[in-house]
This record gives structure tokens, C-alpha cells and sequence, in this order.
């Protein structure tokens, strides 16, 4: 329990210093935030309409900093995310991210797991036939798969099965325009059939890696006493397998997961951008482009609550799967 | 380690001969020769003079004249290429290299100081490998307005070093009671000298190590960043070609090349960081090692 309650001091701890970092970097960046703020609305709202928005971005100048940034932290915990200025002017950024978010779970989330648990489950294998085909080809592949950029390989992707097959598998949004959002057969299709290429891309970007350090885990940890002894007693090798080599070896691997999760988030963005696949990397891309401050504010604190939240979620499982990090406490 | 902790230069040698025999090393370290010949002298490689200028027919197919044909704006794809090598080169280099000793500094130091000073820093560094850097840079570079290439290069240093000094501080705290850095204390060694004379030389590999994944890092997020367009769009690098080719729509207008050419470079830039890196894992750790059937019947 002390271990939890310790990595949940880190993540808020880590949550504060994300949200501070965005509170500072429009104040002490060169640029005026502000003055590009005005611009845009320039003859598009009336001044109190302005001072309205500006004061929901956080800024009010009449107030000493200290003020305005325990308001903004406040206003940050509760939701109060205040309202777009970018090509959605005035639209509330809870309903814009509220949008976007349920794509880039499916679509991120998934297939990022997929190739966690997929790549781990080759990882024990190749690692338990030592020597063997398996394990004589994956490494220099998947060490060469997992220094791929994911925009090149989402490009190639889309060069392959959808330009070079006359438009096979779609290479673009999220489900075919003609279509209304429903539980329909068609539309369900549709989705898929639009995530197939973007998954593939994250898939196969980031298996790589998940292969590698579980192989190497995975074979560090055969050579333990305890697996020679598992082997003397004459245990199956399945049991041996799993029991003894994989669910030690998984550990390191698990953090590891945790620990790479920003990494996957970069690529993803990339990845919704190429396809133009409307979830949260996409929306940053255009919040960008629009230079929508208070909506890149809000996804970059989205981002680092997501990686804390699977980082806690791993801790919990490291928990209940090591008794060592319980009793360390 | 063991091998590695011993600095003797009979192990230099042996680290040095078992890098040699590596396949994944040589494979890794000739790519890298290739575009560092590419980047010093690109005016060996092709007649363009100045690559970004607009001075073809556009949309030229693959000839002699144009070996990877010409983009819609009239430029020289292969010139582009080779000319381009120079920045993505120099900014995993710069990046790699300042990024690897932040991360010695803060790691190092941690591990040895101890106490308050070791909290503060390994949870400064805990906090920068957890928190999302790509969305972060973006968000610096579109303050920062265009990224020159001093922007990107502190982004990456910036964002880079966490996931080594992690590493190193793990290394330093496994080193610390070892006896000859007792036998430095007793000799009453200052500490600075204990730490830059005898922790550091026996952490060489995986100072390089790290040095290699932070390189790898840098080319891949730099070669995003500029392909979202917050790069220079003048300047002549891999990103920024690809940047222009999704710009034009070159995948749809049957001028994959455009793409798929600077992209394979990144690629293998970053394959040939990689495979250095993994070839130094392999030297550390002899376990990994892909198993050879002769060994055996020699006996060993």
C-alpha cells in the first residue's frame, strides 16, 4: 500500500510540474500569445467578448501572477477548460476534446497495447528457443523496425494499399463521410476498414521494441538459479516457461511500457496527422496551425495525464504481481 | 559489466575486437561512414550547387540526368538528398552529444551526492521521462515562431537526457561502494576527481550507448517536427523535403520517390544508431549474443 501510495505522490507531483510548464511557457516565451489572440479576433468579437476569453485563458493582468496561476490550476483540475481560439471560435474545449478522444483511445490505445502484448508474447518465445530461427532473425529486424519514423511508415503504408491498389483501404479520416454515425453494419465497417492502415503503422513501429528488451529480459532471467532448479525438479517446460522465465522477465518490461508511453504518444500524433484521423494528435496539429493556446494547453495536459494514468495502472499491476516492490514499500 | 568495469586495455582491446567481429556493428558503423562522407563533401556526390533552388522542368521521372527524378517545384531530388544529409547529421550528433553529458551530469552526480540532492534530481528526471516531450516540443517550437536549427537542437537536448541520466544513475549507484572508489576516498581523492578519473571510465560503453539512443532519438523527432512544417522551411534537410512533399501531395501525384527517398534515409540513419546501440549491448552483456554453432566444438 505504501508503494502505491508513494507512486501516487509521483503522479501528482509529475501532473503539477506538466501543468506549471504550461502556465509559464506563454508567459516567458518570445511571442506575445496575447498580442496573436488579438490579431485573430480582430473585428470578430467585441472587446468585453475578448476580455471575456482572455480572462478564461487565464490571463488577467490586473492580478499578481501568484493569483492567476492557483486559478488556472484550479480551473485545470475542475474541467473549466474555458473556450477554443482557433478555427472553432468560441466552441468550449471540453466538447472539442470530448470529440476527438473516444478515436484516438480506440485507434492509439488499442493497437499500442495489441503491440505490447503481442510483442512481449514473441519476446517470451524467442527468448526461451535461444538459438533458434525465431531468435536468430528478430533481432536485427526489429532493432531496424523500431528506428523507423512512424509518419515514413504510415506514408509507405498509404503509398501500398491504398494509392498503388486504387484506394483498397482508405487513407484518410475516420469513417466514409457518406455514412451517419450509428451501430450499423456498414458504418461499423467502415470504421474498421479506416483504422486498419493507421493501426498497422503504429503496430509495427513499436512491436520492435517490446520484442527486444522481453527477449533480452527473458533470457537474463533463464539463466537464474531458480529456473536450473525449476528444470531439476522436472517441471514441464511450459510451466517453466511462463511460470518461472516469463513472469519474471515481464516485469522489467512492464515499467519499461510505462516509462515509452510518451514516445507512443509522439508517433501517434504523426500518425493521426498523416491520415488525417480526427483524435487528439490531429486536433494539437490544428491547434498549432491556429495557434489555439488554450486548446494545445489543455491536450498537452491530456497527454501527461494519460502516460500518468498507465504509468499508475502499471505500477498497481507491478504491485500485485512482485511481492519485492510491496514489501520495499 | 564485469568485463567492462575492468579498464585495464587488455578489455579495451577485447570490447574493441568483439565490436569488430559484430555484424550488427559493422552494418551500423558503415551506414554512418556513408552519410558522414555524404555530409562533408556533398559536392562529390552530385553537379547540383544549390539544391533548393527552382531551377528544372518539375515533375521529372528518375534519368540519368535526375537520378531520383525532380519535384513539382522543379528541384533535384537526388541533390536534395545528399545536401540534406549534412543538417539531420549534425543535429543527431549536437543533440546526441549535449544530451548525453546533461544526462552524465545529472545522473552521475545523483547517484554520487546522495541524500537530498539525489531526490531532487532523480525526481527532476523521473518527471522529464514521464512527461509527453513531442507535444511539449511542438508547443515550444510554435512559441519559439519557426525552428531554426538552435530551437530544435535545445528542444531535443532539453527533452533528451532523462532516459540516460536514469540509466547511468542506476550504474553509478552499483559502482559506489566498489572498493577502489573506497581506496580513492582513503587516498583522499577529491570528488570531483573520483568522479571524472574513475566512475566515468568504467561506464564508457554505456555512456556511448547512450549517447547512440540519444542521437537516434534526436533524428526521429527531428525529422517529425520538421515534417509537421515547425522546422526552417528554406533550409535543406530530410525533414524539411518531406515536409514539401506532403505539402504537394507527392504520394497522390505519383512522385512517391519525393517521399519515400528522404524517408528511407531517416530510416537508416537512425537503423545504423540502432544497430551500434544494440551491438553495444551485445558487447556488454554476452548473453545476447546471437549463439554460434562453432564455439562449441572448439571446446570454449
Amino acid at each position: 500500500m505504501r508503494y502505491l501510495l508513494r507512486r501516487f505522490g509521483f503522479f501528482v507531483l509529475t501532473l503539477w510540474a506538466a501543468l506549471t510548464l504550461n502556465f509559464f511557457i506563454p508567459r516567458f516565451m518570445p511571442g506575445s500569445p496575447l498580442q496573436a489572440l488579438r490579431d485573430r479576433t480582430h473585428n470578430k468579437l467585441s472587446p468585453v467578448a475578448l476580455q471575456d476569453m482572455l480572462t478564461s485563458f487565464g490571463y488577467k493582468p490586473d492580478q499578481n501572477l501568484l493569483m492567476q496561476y492557483l486559478e488556472y490550476l484550479r480551473n485545470m483540475v475542475t474541467g473549466q477548460w474555458g473556450v477554443s481560439i482557433g478555427a472553432t471560435l468560441g466552441e468550449p474545449i471540453r466538447d472539442i476534446v470530448g470529440q476527438a478522444l473516444p478515436w484516438t483511445l480506440g485507434l492509439v490505445g488499442v493497437a499500442t497495447v495489441l503491440a505490447f502484448a503481442l510483442g512481449s508474447l514473441v519476446g517470451i518465445v524467442a527468448g526461451w528457443r535461444r538459438g533458434g530461427a525465431l531468435d536468430s532473425v528478430l533481432p536485427s529486424v526489429f532493432v531496424v523496425t523500431s528506428a523507423l519514423p512512424y509518419f515514413w511508415v504510415a506514408l509507405l503504408l498509404i503509398l501500398v494499399f491504398s494509392v498503388w491498389t486504387g484506394g483498397a483501404l482508405p487513407s484518410d479520416f475516420n469513417y466514409d463521410n457518406a455514412l451517419t454515425p450509428d451501430w450499423s453494419p456498414a458504418f461499423i465497417g467502415s470504421v474498421l476498414s479506416h483504422a486498419i492502415l493507421p493501426a498497422a503503422t503504429i503496430l509495427i513501429t513499436s512491436i520492435g521494441g517490446w520484442i527486444l528488451t522481453m527477449r533480452n529480459n527473458m533470457i537474463t532471467t533463464l539463466a537464474e538459479d531458480y529456473v536450473r532448479m525449476a528444470r531439476a525438479k522436472g517441471l514441464s517446460n511450459s510451466k517453466i516457461m511462463y511460470g518461472y522465465g516469463a513472469r519474471n522477465a515481464f516485469l522489467p518490461n512492464l515499467s519499461g511500457f510505462a516509462m515509452s508511453l510518451g514516445f507512443v504518444i509522439s508517433g501517434a500524433i504523426l500518425v493521426e496527422y498523416v491520415f488525417n484521423y480526427p483524435g487528439l494528435g490531429y486536433l494539437l496539429y490544428n491547434a498549432v496551425q491556429n495557434t489555439d493556446y488554450p486548446l494545445m494547453q489543455v491536450l498537452f495536459m491530456l497527454f501527461t495525464v494519460a502516460v500518468l494514468v498507465a504509468v499508475f495502472v502499471c505500477d498497481a499491476a507491478i504491485a500485485w504481481l512482485d511481492p519485492r516492490a510491496r514489501a520495499k514499500g | 559489466m564485469t568485463t567492462l568495469a575492468m579498464r585495464a586495455p587488455a578489455a579495451r582491446r577485447r570490447v574493441w575486437n568483439a565490436l569488430r567481429h559484430n555484424p550488427k556493428a559493422t552494418v551500423g558503423l558503415s551506414i554512418f561512414v556513408v552519410f558522414a562522407l555524404l555530409a562533408i563533401a556533398p559536392q562529390l556526390f552530385t553537379s547540383v550547387r544549390r539544391p533548393n533552388d527552382l531551377a528544372f522542368t518539375p515533375t521529372l521521372p528518375p534519368s540519368f540526368d535526375h537520378l531520383l527524378g525532380t519535384t513539382t517545384l522543379g528541384q533535384d531530388i537526388w541533390a536534395q538528398l545528399v545536401y540534406g544529409t549534412r543538417q539531420s547529421l549534425v543535429i543527431a550528433v549536437v543533440a546526441g552529444l549535449f544530451a548525453t553529458v546533461l544526462s552524465v551530469l545529472v545522473g552521475v552526480s545523483a547517484a554520487y551526492l546522495g541524500g537530498l540532492a539525489d531526490d531532487v534530481l532523480s525526481t527532476i528526471t523521473n518527471i522529464f521521462l514521464v512527461i509527453p516531450t513531442f507535444p511539449l516540443i511542438i508547443i515550444l517550437a510554435t512559441y519559439a515562431g519557426q525552428g531554426t536549427l538552435l530551437v530544435i537542437l535545445i528542444v531535443l537536448v532539453v527533452t533528451g537526457w532523462s532516459y540516460g541520466a536514469n540509466q547511468l544513475r542506476a550504474q553509478t549507484l552499483s559502482l559506489r561502494n566498489r572498493e577502489f572508489l573506497e581506496s580513492a576516498r582513503v587516498r583522499g581523492e577529491r570528488r570531483s576527481y573520483i568522479i571524472v578519473f574513475e566512475v566515468l571510465p568504467t561506464m564508457t560503453s554505456l555512456i556511448v550507448a547512450n549517447f547512440l539512443g540519444a542521437a537516434l532519438y534526436s533524428v526521429l523527432t527531428a525529422a517529425g517536427l520538421q515534417f509537421l512544417g515547425l522546422g526552417d522551411p528554406n533550409s535543406i534537410s530530410w525533414g524539411t523535403m518531406l515536409y514539401w512533399s506532403q505539402n504537394q501531395q507527392a504520394l497522390q501525384s505519383g512522385l512517391p520517390l519525393w517521399s519515400i527517398a528522404p524517408g528511407v534515409c531517416v530510416a537508416l540513419l537512425g537503423a545504423s544508431f540502432a544497430l551500434l546501440n544494440y551491438a553495444f549491448d551485445e558487447v556488454g552483456n554476452p548473453a545476447l549474443r546471437p549463439i554460434r554453432r562453432r564455439r562449441v566444438h572448439r571446446g570454449q
